[in-house]
């Protein structure tokens, strides 16, 4: 299998919007003959359907959550990238792209990361026209903060709830289609798999929530915006029910899955407490533009922090990267994180944290200002630990965040099932090995608002005068059965433990293993016992209850099976990939200080995988990656 | 810690529910309250008991998904704070905590702890929003929004749509939540075109579901957000004005 990434020829200025005129268009009329299908309702999944809405599609939108407006983009806080530079501090479209590729470490598709950053600016616009509160100067015009990765201030922001708040503008955009009656919402359903016609996706197969119903849904095309599946690593900053399943169910009907190893641990959360944690929760990263980073000198030390002396305390980021200090990218700042608490010198009663201080910030500033830039944050912070940042510094540690992996697509956001399309972080596209911070915001909206609405007439335009697949069509009774039979299989296992029990265990492997760190043996030792478990789950894991109800033991039964497949692939993508690059860091691939070490000769390369089957090695099928604008480097942050 | 729990178990929407005791044994002080209720939940799989069914996501107070009734109050005892930021530290041991699901006509039961709160969406449907299609927009520093009219703004867009208002109202009204969306988007100028026509269709839709509100304020102390009761009468003042606007003269400013 060959596969193509359908990037246009010329300049890499010209691509998206030569791209734009040569795809074949659908005339206003007839779009309303058409039915498209979006799954999940996030900054992608949301802005997708409404935009398609308004131009005169028959959108379907089904979500898990009982809102449109409670997906997980909900949750990003610190703010979104564009190159306005309103601040006239050397932005532009060409040094953001710069960024991005770099900060990817060189794992990412050029073209696409372009298009990223050109249509970032509009994005701000249209947000911006919604009503979105974001943070304004004194003159009435948008105020900007710096961000990890950039020597520019791009990001906008909306206090600490900038997520929520573009969320809530895509929602509200769709919410007026659904009342206009160009899109239908199914909440409370959940996406259990995609069916495939003649080498198309034709519709997908859903269970409602409440009642227990499978169903059939059928259109033209699907779109799955379906988030990432840091959640594998069970303790993560993902909300509770996010899941891998829609992507994963795609991946085992033939859509490849691409660079499943990568995946992104953000260096300020609040570090695990006790062992009966749910999750962990994320400070937004943009504290690090005025908190600094630093462990005791000494391993062992006792003192609390406020008593410790200038001449005790390590400013490791700072010391080491004099050039970007706290604001790092976020891959480095983890490792770091993570070297100093193996050294023995972390902080807070388990020793799993560093300290995030704002005593000096605090002293320059005052308080005020820091309570109006992070207030929320701070009342966040205090509320989990019981602990008062204003006067003692934040404990802070990694945790899985963001899966830059993902669902392989073309440059139409296409992937390798014709009309199945993937968007926002259920992709893998445009961050490479590494994602900066302020940047899922931004290409979860890209995808949504401004690139899947032009790509996907490309495909939807020869289907013209053609019917959906009627849902009584063999295929679909077909892939209902399967799903029904899976449901049932899951109840009727009856086994001595726990769906949690079963999790806790495999995120404790992937957490080991598959981490922040990871290497030859360990990798070896993962693929060994992420199967063994996966059968144990098969002959004892414990599903009460029935199908034909309200039943959420049964949910995270079928989502964590999946996660049981999707945590091999991890592990087999990173033992694949024999170097270090971003968040994947592979320790026998790195410079004498320690650094991440490329190796662009044998892994320049997007590694898509092609299912074979549960416990079977999957294929690899490579894309080679070229650079033909940012000269690959080392990168480097001092 | 140890404590014991009286929930509140309904196996579907019309079947009789009743409050079932608990014990809690064991119980960590850093768990926050939505963790307590995971081990409970863990334990009584282990004894072949279905669990309890609650509603939550994000576990960090954002998303608005979760929402109990804890000893009467909407997300509990600590002022400013969902349920799920509620830790067991805020208990003492020997407790015994009594856990309802919203208590509302306009959030019908689905399972034990868990309602549906769709009526919030149609609300939103109805005129929540400001029509931009994609990609008509300018450029957004045309826009000038002064900034105490965007941190006013900001301050009620901070709802996380839980629904505590209205479990926490006597009258089970919905005020402070369409309130909250209504003030956000009628303070911008962004929101001026169709401030009228949204305040009385949002307004008109809520009836549908909800009780009157009577000032009660027992929704601004429930509130997770801290969303002030002032949105309300800044709601209905925009409400009344609505009736008698002349719509043609909306270009004029007001």
């Amino acid at each position: 299998m060959q596969l193509d990434a359908k990037i246009p020829e010329g300049p890499i200025q010209d691509k998206w919007d030569s791209h734009k005129f040569n795809v074949k268009l659908v005339n206003p009329a007839n779009k309303r003959k058409y039915e498209i299908l979006v799954i999940g309702t996030g900054l992608a999944g949301a802005s997708a359907a409404a935009t398609l809405g308004e131009l005169g599609y028959n959108v379907t939108v089904i979500t898990y959550h009982d809102s449109p407006r409670r997906a997980h983009s909900i949750a990003a806080q610190g703010g979104i990238n564009a190159t306005k530079n309103y601040h006239g501090d050397g932005d532009s479209v060409y040094r953001l792209f710069y960024d991005t590729v770099k900060g990817g470490d060189y794992r990412s598709r050029e073209a696409n990361v372009y298009r990223l950053a050109e249509v970032s600016s509009d994005i701000i616009d249209q947000c911006t026209a919604q009503g979105i509160p974001f943070a304004r100067e004194y003159g009435g015009l948008l105020d900007n903060r710096s961000f990890g990765g950039a020597q520019v201030s791009r990001t906008f922001y909306a206090r600490g709830q900038t997520g929520q708040q573009l969320l809530l503008g895509a929602y509200q955009a769709l919410a007026r289609q659904i009342k206009l009656g160009k899109v239908k919402l199914h909440a409370r359903t959940e996406m259990l798999d995609v069916v495939i016609h003649e080498g198309r996706a034709v519709g997908v197969i859903t269970r409602d929530l409440v009642t227990g119903e499978i169903r059939a849904h059928s259109a033209h095309a699907v779109v799955l915006a379906t988030g990432g599946y840091a959640n594998a690593y069970y303790l993560s900053t993902m909300a509770m029910a996010s899941n891998a399943t829609a992507a994963w169910r795609a991946h085992r009907k033939g859509a490849l899955f691409a660079n499943a190893s990568f995946t992104q641990i953000h260096p300020t959360c609040i570090p695990q407490s006790d062992d009966t944690q749910s999750k962990l929760t994320l400070m937004s990263e943009s504290l690090r533009n005025d908190g600094r980073i630093w462990v005791p000198k000494n391993v062992g030390e006792e003192r609390p922090p406020g008593q410790i002396p200038m001449e005790d305390r390590d400013y490791y980021l700072e010391r080491k990267y004099p050039a970007f200090g706290n604001l790092v990218p976020r891959d480095v700042a983890s490792r770091n994180a993570m070297t100093v608490v193996e050294e023995g010198r972390g902080v807070g009663p388990r020793k799993n944290g560093v300290y995030l201080d704002f005593a000096e910030s605090i002293d320059r500033l005052g308080k005020a200002v820091i309570e109006e830039r992070y207030g929320n944050l701070f009342e966040m912070y205090e509320r989990i630990t019981d602990e008062n940042p204003y006067d003692v510094p934040m404990r802070i540690y990694p945790a899985p965040h963001y899966t830059m992996g993902g669902l392989w697509v073309d440059y139409n956001l296409m992937t390798t099932i014709p009309g199945l399309y993937s968007i926002g972080e259920s992709n893998f596209s445009d961050h490479g090995a590494n994602r900066l911070g302020a940047s899922a915001l931004m290409q979860g909206l890209a995808d949504g608002y401004f690139v899947l609405p032009y790509t996907i007439s490309d495909y939807l335009a020869p289907l013209l005068g053609t019917q959906p697949v009627p849902t009584d069509h063999q295929v679909f009774a077909e892939a209902t059965q399967e799903v029904d039979d899976r449901v049932h299989r899951l109840l009727s296992v009856n086994g001595s433990r726990t769906v949690d029990w079963f999790h806790r265990k495999l995120g404790k492997i992937l957490e080991t293993h598959v981490g922040m760190s990871r290497n030859e043996q360990g990798l070896q030792k993962a693929l060994r016992e992420i199967p063994a478990l996966r059968e144990e789950y098969h002959k004892d894991v414990r599903v009460l209850g029935e199908n034909e109800s309200f039943n959420q033991s049964l949910e995270k039964a079928g989502r964590v099976e999946d996660f049981f497949e999707l945590a091999e692939l991890m592990a087999l993508d990173a033992l694949n990939r024999r170097e270090s690059c971003g968040g994947h860091f592979r320790e026998e691939s790195q410079t004498p200080e320690g650094e991440a070490l490329r190796n662009d000769d044998d892994y320049a390369y997007v590694a898509a995988w092609d299912f074979t089957g549960v416990g079977e090695t999957p294929n690899l099928i490579k894309e080679p990656l070229e650079f033909e604008y940012v000269a690959l480097a080392q990168r480097s942050y001092k | 810690m140890n404590i014991t729990l009286r929930v509140w178990r309904q196996d579907t929407p019309d079947a009789p529910g009743r409050f079932v005791e608990y014990d809690a044994p064991d119980i960590e002080s850093h768990a926050s309250f939505l963790e307590m209720l995971d081990v409970v939940n863990e334990r009584l799989t282990d004894k072949g008991e279905e669990p309890i069914a609650f509603d939550s996501d994000c576990r960090e107070g954002i998303c608005g998904m979760c929402g109990l009734m804890i000893n009467g109050l909407a997300h509990g005892p600590q002022q400013g704070t969902a349920t799920c930021q509620l830790h067991m530290r805020k208990f003492k041991d020997g407790d015994v905590i009594t856990i309802e699901p919203w208590r509302a006509a306009g959030f019908p039961i689905i399972r034990d702890l868990v309602v549906d709160r769709s009526s919030f969406d149609r609300i939103i449907e109805a005129g929540g929003y400001i029509t931009v299609p994609t990609g008509s927009a300018p450029d957004a520093n045309l826009i000038l929004v002064p900034k105490p009219a965007a941190d006013a703004a900001m301050d009620a867009a901070a709802c996380i749509g839980c629904g505590a208002c209205v479990a926490s109202c006597p009258n089970g009204a919905a005020q402070l939540f369409v309130a909250a969306k209504v003030a956000n988007l009628n303070l911008l100028p962004q929101g001026q075109p169709e401030r009228w026509t949204r305040v009385e269709a949002m307004v008109d839709e809520m009836e549908k579901y909800f009780g009157s509100c009577t000032n009660h304020g027992e929704c601004e102390a429930a509130c997770p957000k801290r969303i002030s009761i002032d949105f309300i009468a800044m709601m209905n003042k925009d409400y009344i004005k609505a009736k008698f606007k002349n719509r043609r003269m909306a270009g004029q400013g007001s």
